[in-house]
């Protein structure tokens, strides 16, 4: 090992530097001056990641075990800024007197994962992938059941530290008979070894589940919906957009070199896992009552919109995923933003509490409307274009009936996302929630993702930019 | 910069505009004032194509700009215009400025509903200076997703149903126009291996034939939703119905042409040969609304159920017109799409103004409402004749000439179509004739309507641009005809190569 290997992963080792610096901090605070761990947590999360973005690493460390190359570092960015926007949200809920105790943990926790996740992106075989995923998930369990003093938190939990473990089982199983088969775990050896006989293949069908399981794909689904329900806002949205993410491009990315070559084979699977997961998280969504519980399934069902652009192949598939994937950033989280602002002032998260919300909060309905359009996939809206690059990747590969199911799941999704947007705006209600001032980091994390919803989609650079670094082919 | 940006750019600064605006008045001034400069423009650019024509330019389309926006999926941003363009321009200009006018009453949230009314008409106008396939679609969901606030949260009835059914259906409508539209895309290639959403550039090439059988019914069902197709057509009376009035006049008066619009220049242009293949499906379907919708008038007794339903059957009459694939017949159905964008606009906006009056739009409860507001009394009247065909109003001409053009076909098949469909208009005279007489004619039926105010200024400025433009087109059709008729020309011969 030279000492050029330490620099490439500097990301990481900054993150952990960052975390290191929090645990520090902690100990030489009063408990009364913790308040100001969020500004230097965000302040430690932006420098770093303006670091990642401005000096990119590229190269090959440690044998191959650890790539990294723009295409990477874009989706290291995305994460980065989705889990800045999570901290600015989280500020309130943070803040509570019931946190008071553990404000530095919950920093750390996120730092922990994030550095999981980095590792996992940067991948060169498959223990390094699977280490990077447990890390990344092993700190969210403890974050799920933050609210310890609520039952459905700590079950939350429980249910989301059992079911990763079961699918962490079935990776592990799938991982070994594919170095059984192919006597290596190094990405291109597999790659070179792999042949299309009922083990590897076997193989490869225990890797997709227990990657499904992370993506939450039906029929791996079951856990997705308590555990958002009962984890605290910033957990969910952290779940729903940033975890979630990472295990989306690192499938994508080992679908699409790895078994690039066996591609008519897992296809196949992608394409049933496709239509189940479209439409029964489309089924699920229409009659939820809880927002937390609805953007759950909402959230499932965007998971089976990805899956057509991973059947795009080629660039624009990848570029395709790495787009919905920085488009859903904003959007996801600005609807968890208004969930979140909402829960903090007044603790309600049910829809029926929305109603009339228009005539007492009209900014935070209209952002909520936004959002919801942007996830319904309508323009002028960065969903609408991010929705349109996958299916355009499906197309270009003629799955035409996959398009058609697609899209008519996306009218179905369309009734669903309407429902808060009638609530808000066309129910009366006679005792709304009241007008309210959400604080400045709440405020300043909405904008960033309005900002966001708006512009992605316009500035067709951001699209062309991930179409030139997806040189997988 | 190109004119043509202006007729999307001045809506938005109106939408601004609102947005900043303090008080209820300057909300409504400036509405009114953005959608008459608006209008203006429309005027301008249609005085400005007549010039260029003039001067002997023969390009199929003219004032084109292009901008490349997506580079990879070779996505531009491509504006410019035709004959049919500019007239539906026209048309979408007048209905709006009415349309303004026509909801001066509003008041609650009434920024907000001038707003949505203006980006859904900016939508519009988006849609038809388009020649991208991908910039005509993001217009085209633009146009049609203000509808369900508008609906929701000013409509009237059952309107969280209307305004849900009304939406989901044309979303479900664009959702089939997606896979129509990536069909097309990627099933066209150019000899440098690259494909285009460029219409005119698409339109040189010849898509393979397999490939138009398969997504020429996308393409034409996802029109045909938004067109009224029999038996797609359900969200129609409903929505209508529920809609406050200038949505009304907007939605049955423009959006539902977007529907004819793209049938003809998307569908049948870029797939000529599934288009004469499967055109059969579609003519009898066409038919069947025509007859559905008059008949379906006759027995409404709600003054927008009458004229929604006969918006199913005259918007039938277009697609009708559209499958006869004849430069005559096509001609007529453009025509049909503008007389009856102008005339129902008119019709709902005389609904509203009656509504607001009598609170009520059954039929049996009103009758001599000509003596008490004999104004709005005359003008529906002329609006009704209008639309039950009466030579020197616009409905006469456009219908006529569909007309001559189906009979072109001698087979027995189109000749059957063809009388079944002109057979509607006895009907539509029997549901107008119907109206006028309980609605306007006969004694008054309640003491309340003796004090019923006649038209105010605003709604005077609304109905008297629509009645002129309606009476316009009936005196002086053959402008019109003829800038239509020389623009279908490349169509129509595109259709023609393959027979």
């Amino acid at each position: 090992m030279k000492f050029q290997d330490l620099f490439l992963i500097r990301h990481e080792l900054l993150l952990t530097l960052a975390a290191l610096i929090l645990i520090v901090f902690e100990l030489f605070t009063a408990d009364n001056r913790k308040k100001s761990i969020v500004p230097i947590s965000l302040f430690l999360l932006v420098l770093v990641t303006a670091i990642g973005i401005l000096f990119p690493a590229k190269g090959i460390a440690f044998g191959g075990m650890y790539q990294t190359d723009s295409l990477r570092t874009a989706m290291k960015a995305i994460l980065d800024i989705a889990a800045i926007i999570i901290f600015l949200q989280s500020y309130g809920w943070i803040s509570k007197k019931a946190n008071q105790g553990k404000t530095t943990e919950f920093y750390i926790l996120i730092l922990s994962t994030l550095i999981g996740m980095d590792f996992m992106i940067s991948s060169g075989d498959f223990l390094m992938l699977y280490l990077g995923l447990e890390l990344a998930t092993i700190p969210i369990a403890a974050m799920a059941a933050f609210d310890r003093y609520k039952t459905n938190s700590a079950e939350a939990g429980i249910k989301l530290i059992l079911s990763s473990a079961l699918s962490s089982a079935l990776l592990l199983y799938g991982l070994s008979i594919l170095y059984g088969t192919t006597g290596s775990i190094y990405f291109e050896e597999v790659k070179l070894a792999f042949k299309p006989e009922p083990l590897p293949i076997l193989g490869l069908i225990f890797f997709i589940t227990g990657m499904g399981f992370k993506i939450s794909l039906v029929p791996f689904h079951l856990w997705t919906a308590d555990v958002y329900e009962g984890s605290p806002i910033a957990v969910t949205s952290y779940l729903s957009v940033v975890s979630k993410g990472a295990a989306i491009f690192i499938f994508t990315f080992v679908m699409y070199t790895v078994f690039a070559d066996v591609s008519k084979v897992w296809s196949q699977i992608i394409v049933v896992l496709s239509i189940t997961t479209m439409t029964v998280g489309n089924l699920f969504a229409l009659r939820q009552e809880n927002m937390k519980r609805f953007l759950a399934f909402s959230s499932i069902a965007q998971a089976g919109f990805i899956m057509l652009g991973i059947l795009g192949m080629e660039n624009q598939g990848m570029a395709s995923v790495v787009f919905f994937l920085l488009v859903y950033v904003f959007t996801n989280l600005a609807a968890f933003s208004v969930v979140a602002a909402i829960d903090n002032q007044t603790g309600k998260e049910n829809m029926a509490d929305y109603n009339g919300l228009y005539k007492t909060n009209p900014k935070l309905s209209l952002i909520m409307m936004l959002a919801l359009f942007s996830l319904a996939g309508i323009p002028p809206v960065a969903g609408f274009f991010g929705k349109l690059f996958l299916f355009s990747a499906a197309a270009s590969n003629g799955y035409y009936w996959l398009l058609f199911i697609a899209v008519l799941n996306a009218t179905i999704s369309l009734y669903y996302y309407l429902r808060p947007v009638r609530a808000m705006f066309i129910e009366k209600n006679d005792n709304p929630i009241p007008a309210f001032k959400s604080d400045i980091y709440m405020r300043i994390g909405i904008g960033i993702c309005v900002a966001g919803i708006f512009l992605t989609g316009f500035i067709s650079a951001i699209f062309e930019y991930f179409i030139s670094i997806s040189n997988l082919f | 910069m190109n004119i043509l940006n202006l007729l999307v750019i001045i809506p938005l600064l109106t939408v601004f505009g609102i947005a900043i605006a303090k008080d209820m008045k300057t909300v409504r001034w400036v509405s009114a004032i953005g959608m008459f400069v608006q209008l203006l423009t429309a005027i301008t650019v249609m005085l400005l194509y007549l010039g260029i024509r003039k001067s002997g330019v023969t390009d199929e389309m003219v004032m084109m700009s292009d901008h490349l926006w997506f580079k990879t999926l070779n996505i531009h941003y491509t504006i410019g215009v035709d004959g049919i363009s500019v007239a539906m321009i026209l048309l979408t200009g007048i209905v709006v400025f009415a349309g303004i006018f026509a909801s001066w009453e509003v008041e609650y949230l009434q920024k907000e509903f001038f707003i949505s009314l203006i980006l859904l008409a900016t939508g519009v106008f988006g849609f038809f200076i388009s020649i991208d396939l991908f910039t005509m679609f993001l217009y085209y969901e633009i146009a049609v997703i203000p509808m369900y606030l508008l609906i929701g949260i000013w409509g009237t009835g059952p309107k969280e149903y209307s305004a849900m059914k009304l939406t989901l259906m044309l979303m479900g409508g664009s959702a089939l126009l997606i896979v129509a539209l990536f069909g097309i895309y990627y099933n066209t290639e150019f000899a440098d291996g690259t494909h285009s959403f460029n219409l005119l550039e698409l339109a040189k090439q010849t898509m393979n034939a397999d490939a138009q059988r398969f997504f020429f019914p996308f393409a034409f069902l996802g029109f045909g939703v938004l067109g009224a197709l029999f038996p797609f057509h359900t969200w129609s009376p409903d929505g209508h119905a529920s809609a406050p009035t200038a949505v009304s006049m907007l939605h049955a008066g423009v959006l539902m042409k977007l529907g004819g619009y793209g049938i003809f220049r998307i569908a049948m242009y870029l797939m000529p040969q599934a288009a004469h293949e499967q055109a059969w499906i579609f003519i009898i379907l066409t038919s069947t609304s025509v007859i559905y919708g008059a008949f379906g008038a006759i027995w409404q007794k709600d003054l927008k159920y009458i004229n929604a339903y006969s918006s199913v059957s005259h918007c039938g009459l277009v697609i009708f017109g559209l499958l006869m694939m004849n430069q005559t017949a096509m001609d007529g159905a453009i025509l049909q799409m503008i007389s009856h964008g102008l005339m129902t606009a008119l019709f709902f906006a005389l609904i509203g103004m009656i509504y607001s009056r009598t609170h009520t739009r059954m039929i049996h409860e009103m009758g001599g409402l000509m003596k008490v507001i004999p104004f709005l009394g005359v003008v529906y009247m002329i609006a009704g004749f209008a639309s039950l065909g009466l030579p020197g109003l616009s409905g006469f001409v456009a219908e006529m000439t569909i007309f001559v053009g189906a009979f072109q076909h001698a087979d027995i098949f189109y000749r059957v179509a063809t009388i079944m469909a002109i057979s509607a208009i006895v009907v539509t005279a029997v549901y107008i004739l119907r109206v006028v007489g309980i609605l306007l004619l006969g004694p008054i039926k309640n003491d309340h309507f003796l004090h019923l105010k006649d038209a105010t200024w605003y709604e005077k400025i609304s109905t008297i641009t629509l009645l002129a433009a309606v009476a316009g087109i009936g005196l002086f059709p053959n402008w019109l005809y003829q800038i239509i008729f020389d623009s279908l020309e490349p169509i129509v011969t595109k259709l023609a190569t393959v027979l």
